[in-house]
């Protein structure tokens, strides 16, 4: 209880505070640019969904520290993220990497694009099959339906039903 | 086929009520983190102790016998909740050994002469560097370490006599044998 | 003891909510026109208890009631009026009483204005809006009571949160609840149509109407929202994509989809089974919204205070609510089809594939948002899904649902002509291809600025050519033109305002997105700093005393001799402390100052954003709203009103002129 008290409070001091200072930036503006992008993608563990970038944590201070060090001594960005992987765990990532237990989430939307596509298609065919109730039609619309429909008797009587 | 299609959302419901009453049933946190150093040996580390002529703290030392190692500091309010307890455990025996977080030592020695030394020893984590090692993300954060000097439980926030006595402490025994 | 009446008046409620959940159903089923006609007056009388609820709360902060433990734990006396008022539902029992008040407030509206309605669709709608009310109402009684007492009653309350304290929260929540519960009637309406197992284009007409009151209100909650958390956190942020805001914006989609699909149930009798759907989702994720707020299943930095049993009982609701009426469609929903017959590429077929697209784009956050859960769930891993996640899956979503929104209004009913409104739409495309080539090549813009503002001009431009076919401009004389232009229904200018807004919002959005600047220095007074080609002067930090709390005062002196005050605040109350931002905003672009922490001897930590075209973000919801106002104000929309069912004169390739 007291700790979440603590936390309560911890929070709202990084949500009125700023994030990055000025003593903490980089002079090589390519590799500050660099650090500010991936601490825009790492989780300030303590805080609420914000990045370390966000925050004024203690902690979101520090990791922006040890992502800049690390970045002065040569590592690649990926290098930086495995680096704070190996601590934290996947959790400290705000993109979630692309691994089997996260395919649902990152391929999930777009199969359901996919199933949805087909949905509506095979609805569209079954519509047409089973649909006795065409809508009033322009005579030169009939004569073309007629073409194509050779077979159709039901659409003449139930015309003009369009509410039921 | 076509009635089992107007089931889906119903079944979806399911799924998601499933998704969030679990977590309330099962009380989680959603702030907690498992350690991801479970069962990994603990990183090696040579801190500097609380004044000159005391010794610090290194992961050599850790190594040998099950113990606790507890990161804590004298700005944090649950630590000092949580001493009075680490002194008993120390008192029947437990060995506890200390990582001073963030913490100017003279602040660390008065915050234990006034409510007790549980530390068999302690290691000053002026940066905060060795804590990240650890990935500790909150004080106070205490770790169960084996005799081979791996992670073996980690809990973070106040201990509580409940949590020692039904985990830690028979962890620790389950350990030394 | 005017905290017990209220109380009182909440008990008062509920018996009445069970009461209306319950009669008329009963009369409805016996065809039993007295039993049925109990609902209306039910309904109005649970309102006026539950105002009176709500007014007791509401006295209770003004007069400092300390007494109460609501107002105790979340006022201060010296807080200022309006948020002592404010206070009332800056808190979970409070605010959870502002979602009865105006749950039972849309049940009044049902109530008055559904004089046209029939009897039984009348009778079961209020039934289902009551038995809401009852789970609700239940909820507070047993679970969150704003009446308790406290005693001793504490001299002074602990105050609230500062951050809050600011007139764009304060307004923020009534409205972003008038729109998430204002879904409540759509649900109603839904389930009262499974009941009778009919749904016909008289009930898309008369639910239209409810679906657009929410969805602007929601429009309006949500832009208040991000516009707080833009100036007041100090960042410069308008959406973060945290699990409440996505809660918020989930039903805002939902509730997007069945604006359109209820447009082809009403002119073409199709989509039925889909339309009652889309009307069970939206509010199913309100009442999802309602529950992340409130259980701390997930960590939001604007959770409440949160308390698991509380969650398990809302769970519980929803999972009734939900689960009750989902059962109820799986079993009435299939032998509803039927209607109107139409082409892939016809109006119809826009507005599924708006339908389809928006359903994907709720999914997407829906399973961004939850996933988290699933996962640590099942395999016991953690993951957090945060913004990158949003950006890569549903910002794609949108490309080709812009895109498809040019085209859609130019089709015309049951059959439409694609390459006839392609071809119409060629000043569009060529206006979009050439901002974005000449943004890409001539200021060397990422491609994904390039796109967006692609897409925002051939939004906004095929949104005009629009209108300028159904007024036939320069075809016909210009006086023509124009008696045409006044003949159109307020419903087709709310549909391209809405379209329009949505263009202006891209615009905003692009712009904030690809173009900020930001500068983060240590400053002395005088020091000038310079961003993107300006120079601001950092004139020095003077105190202040606020209503409640002490200020620093940073003044920055811009180039055109302006100056902005951005203050650091200290609330004594609350032992808190918050960020005022000096924004100077114009139409291309905010500059934005934030003093920050003292860094030693007079010397202060300040950060400059320059950030071009932000404002236009909020315009474009405003112009949304705007589109959404016109086209309740329209008469055929008139709840209930029967309306004409077609008028003839209009041009062809429009086919009916309609807000979509």
């Amino acid at each position: 209880m007291i700790r979440a008290l603590a936390l309560a409070l911890a929070l709202f001091a990084a949500a009125s505070a700023l994030a990055v200072q000025p003593d903490e930036m980089l002079d090589n503006p390519a590799l500050e640019a660099r650090a500010r992008e991936i601490s825009a993608v790492v989780r300030c563990l303590v805080c609420q969904n914000q990045s370390i970038d966000d925050s004024n944590a203690d902690l979101a201070r520090d990791l922006r520290k040890l992502v800049r060090e690390r970045l002065q001594a040569g590592d690649g960005d990926q290098q930086v993220l495995d680096f704070l992987v190996a601590r934290y765990g996947p959790f400290v990532l705000l993109e979630p990497p692309r691994t089997r237990s996260t395919w649902l989430l990152w391929y999930g939307p777009f199969a359901l694009l996919g199933l949805g596509v087909v949905g509506v298609a095979i609805a569209a065919v079954a519509r047409v099959r089973r649909t006795a109730v065409p809508e009033p039609l322009s005579p030169e619309e009939r004569s073309r339906l007629n073409a194509l429909l050779s077979d159709d008797a039901a659409s003449a009587d139930a015309t003009g039903e369009v509410e039921r | 086929m076509r009635r089992l299609l107007f089931l889906v959302p119903l079944a979806v419901v399911i799924a998601l009520v499933g998704v969030l009453a679990w977590p309330i049933l099962e009380g989680r946190d959603p702030r907690s983190l498992p350690s991801v150093l479970l069962d990994k040996p603990i990183p090696p580390f040579e801190l500097p102790g609380l004044t000159v002529d005391s010794s610090g703290l290194s992961a050599g030392e850790l190594a040998g016998r099950p113990l606790l190692v507890n990161v804590f500091a004298s700005w944090c309010a649950p630590c000092r909740h949580e001493i009075p307890l680490m002194v008993r455990l120390a008192s029947e025996g437990v060995p506890i050994y200390g990582i001073a977080y963030k913490d100017d030592p003279a602040a660390t020695q008065a915050f234990l002469a006034q409510l007790g030394d549980p530390y068999r020893g302690i290691g000053v984590d002026r940066d905060g560097r060795i804590a990240i090692e650890f990935g500790v993300y909150g004080v106070p954060e205490t770790y169960v370490i084996d005799a081979a000097g791996r992670i073996r439980h980690r809990h973070v926030g106040a201990m509580t006599e409940d949590v020692a006595r039904r985990t830690l402490l028979p962890l620790l025994e389950d350990l030394a044998q | 003891m005017i905290a017990e009446l209220g109380h009182r008046a909440l008990s008062v409620a509920l018996v009445v909510a069970i009461l209306q959940s319950t009669v008329p159903l009963w009369g409805a089923s016996r065809d039993d026109t007295g039993l049925m006609a109990f609902a209306r007056p039910a309904a109005l009388v649970q309102f006026g208890a539950i105002a009176l609820a709500f007014g007791a709360l509401t006295h209770a902060y003004l007069v400092s009631d300390f007494s109460l433990l609501n107002v105790a734990t979340n006022s201060h006396s010296t807080k200022p009026f309006i948020y002592k008022l404010a206070g009332v539902w800056a808190n979970h029992e409070g605010s959870m009483l502002l979602w009865v008040l105006i749950l039972a407030l849309f049940g009044a509206a049902v109530a008055a204005f559904g004089g046209n309605l029939p009897d039984g669709l009348r009778a079961r709608t209020l039934a289902v809006q009551g038995m809401i009310g009852v789970g609700f109402l239940a909820f507070m009684l047993f679970a969150s009571n704003p009446f308790e007492r406290l005693y001793p009653a504490p001299i002074d309350g602990n105050g609230l949160n500062p951050l809050l304290q600011d007139i764009g929260l304060a307004l923020h929540p009534p409205m972003l609840y008038l729109g998430y519960v204002g879904f409540s009637t759509t649900f109603s309406f839904a389930v009262a149509a499974l009941l009778e197992g009919r749904v016909d284009p008289a009930w898309a007409r008369w639910v239209r109407p409810w679906a657009l009151a929410a969805w602007t209100a929601l429009t309006a909650g949500i832009a208040l929202g991000s516009g707080w958390a833009y100036y007041e956190l100090g960042w410069g942020g308008w959406w973060f994509w945290d699990p409440v805001e996505n809660a918020s914006f989930m039903p805002w989609l939902a509730g997007t989809a069945l604006l359109h699909s209820a447009i082809v149930v009403e002119k073409r009798g199709a989509l039925k089974s889909w339309t009652i759907l889309l009307a069970l989702i939206a509010f199913s994720f309100s009442l999802l919204g309602t529950f992340l707020v409130r259980s701390g299943v997930l960590s939001s930095v604007h959770a409440f205070a949160v308390d698991p049993e509380r969650g398990l009982f809302i769970l519980l609701l929803l999972a009734i609510a939900i689960g009750g009426s989902f059962l109820l469609f799986a079993w009435r929903a299939p032998s509803m089809e039927g209607g109107g017959m139409f082409r892939p590429v016809s109006r119809e077929g826009a507005l599924v594939l708006n339908n389809l697209l928006m359903s994907t784009a709720a999914a997407t956050v829906l399973i961004g948002t939850l996933y988290p859960l699933a996962l640590e769930s099942v395999t016991g891993e953690k993951v957090s899904v945060g913004a990158p996640y949003f950006e890569a899956t549903f910002v794609p979503l949108m490309i080709p649902t812009v895109l498809a929104l040019g085209v859609g209004p130019m089709l015309a009913w049951k059959r439409g002509d694609l390459t006839g409104a392609l071809s119409r739409l060629w000043v569009a495309a060529l206006a979009a291809f050439g901002i974005g080539a000449s943004v890409l090549y001539l200021r060397g813009a990422p491609i994904g600025a390039a796109l967006g503002l692609g897409l925002a001009v051939w939004l906004a431009v095929s949104v005009v050519t629009e209108w300028t076919e159904r007024v036939r401009l320069f075809r016909v004389s210009l006086g023509q033109s124009l008696s045409r232009a006044l003949g159109l229904p307020r419903s087709a200018y709310g549909m391209s305002l809405a379209h329009l807004g949505l263009a202006v919002f891209i615009l905003g959005a692009v712009g904030e997105t690809f173009f900020s600047a930001e500068v983060v220095r240590f400053v002395r007074a005088g020091d000038e700093i310079a961003i993107a080609g300006r120079s601001v002067t950092f004139e020095g930090v003077t105190k202040r005393s606020g209503p409640n709390y002490e200020a620093d005062v940073g003044t920055f002196v811009l180039p055109s001799g302006d100056r902005l005050e951005s203050e650091r605040r200290f609330y004594p109350a609350e032992g808190q402390r918050t960020t005022e931002a000096g924004i100077r905003s114009r139409p291309d672009g905010d500059l934005y100052a934030v003093l920050g922490e003292p860094a030693g001897e007079k010397r202060w930590t300040v950060r400059i954003y320059v950030k071009p075209l932000v404002m236009w973000l909020w315009a474009g919801c405003g112009i949304m709203v705007l589109g959404g106002l016109i086209s309740l104000a329209d008469r055929r929309l008139r709840v209930g009103a029967p309306g004409p069912r077609r008028a003839s004169w209009q041009p062809a390739h429009a086919g009916v002129a309609d807000s979509d």
